[in-house]
């Protein structure tokens, strides 16, 4: 898909304006991602799927810097790859050897789930060919950390609350279900 | 930029984390791909807040990471509860309310 995306791009750049260092940087990334997540689901050892995850989230993480997202950016690094990366190196570690191999039996169960991930695939570029064919993505400046503040502390200040008391909730509940007593 | 190169990235690694979530047995491994799926909720926000030039779509991102954090801590909470429980994360073996 991202070949297709990478044509469109080509052939509009014959015809001028087209910023050629942020399409080849999209593309770059976009194919890394899409690769590394398909090894992620397919391989059979459970920590290369943890990493090739760490190439996906990177990849996120550029993608927004891309879109002139760069608190977001940083957050999904520290966040995701900080954290979230480590809490799953440590359920993998804590669950060791309860799988060898991920596969065996299920030849019928993988047809099915690539069929569901195919038709929902076939949907959602349909409707997002219908839709959005050439819009163009303003071409403004990168949004400022403050902006953000501004606009969690003021706007958004209800769901930050409420985002904030779940995850002390969750929190609270992990310990509370993982406590060995 | 167009829009859809965006929106399109992220259709494809949505429709890879749902094949993750169905495909696999791992109990960490559906965790893995359910991420897999936010991310490409957030590319979507990202995306279309860059279109409409506002930062609601940043904020929302922010939101959805944050709600990511909380369900990875309780998901593998139940996955580490499952492992001594049964000394198995096989999630195909989970079926005592199965008809």
């Amino acid at each position: 898909m991202s070949t297709l995306a990478a044509l469109a791009d080509m052939d509009r750049l014959t015809s001028g304006e087209v910023l050629v260092a942020q399409n080849v940087a999209f593309a770059v990334m976009a194919i890394t991602m899409i690769v590394s997540a398909l090894r992620m689901v397919t391989t059979r050892n459970v920590v290369h799927a943890a990493l090739y995850l760490v190439v996906v989230l990177s990849g996120v993480a550029g993608i927004f810097i891309l879109l002139g997202a760069e608190f977001v950016g940083v957050t999904q690094v520290m966040v995701y790859i900080g954290a979230i990366v480590v809490l799953f190196l440590f359920g993998i570690m804590l669950t060791k050897g309860s799988f060898g191999d991920d596969d065996g039996v299920s030849g019928e169960r993988r047809l099915m789930a690539g069929l569901v991930g195919l038709l929902v695939f076939g949907v959602m570029i349909a409707a997002l060919v219908d839709s959005f064919a050439d819009a163009e993505l303003a071409r403004s400046a990168p949004s400022t950390t403050a902006e953000i503040a501004d606009s969690i502390f003021s706007a958004y200040i209800v769901p930050f609350e409420a985002v904030s008391v779940l995850l002390l909730a969750a929190l609270i509940g992990a310990i509370v279900v993982a406590r060995q007593d | 930029m167009l829009l859809n190169q965006f929106l399109i990235l992220s259709a494809v690694l949505f429709s890879i984390g749902v094949y993750g979530v169905l495909a696999r047995r791992n109990g960490v491994l559906v965790l893995m791909s359910i991420e897999l799926i936010l991310n490409a909720v957030n590319i979507n926000l990202v995306a279309f807040g860059a279109f409409r030039a506002s930062v609601g779509g940043e904020v929302f991102a922010l939101f959805v990471i944050a709600v990511a954090a909380a369900e990875v801590g309780v998901g593998l909470a139940m996955v580490l509860l499952l492992y001594r429980n049964r000394r198995s994360i096989d999630l195909t073996l989970i079926d005592q309310l199965r008809g």
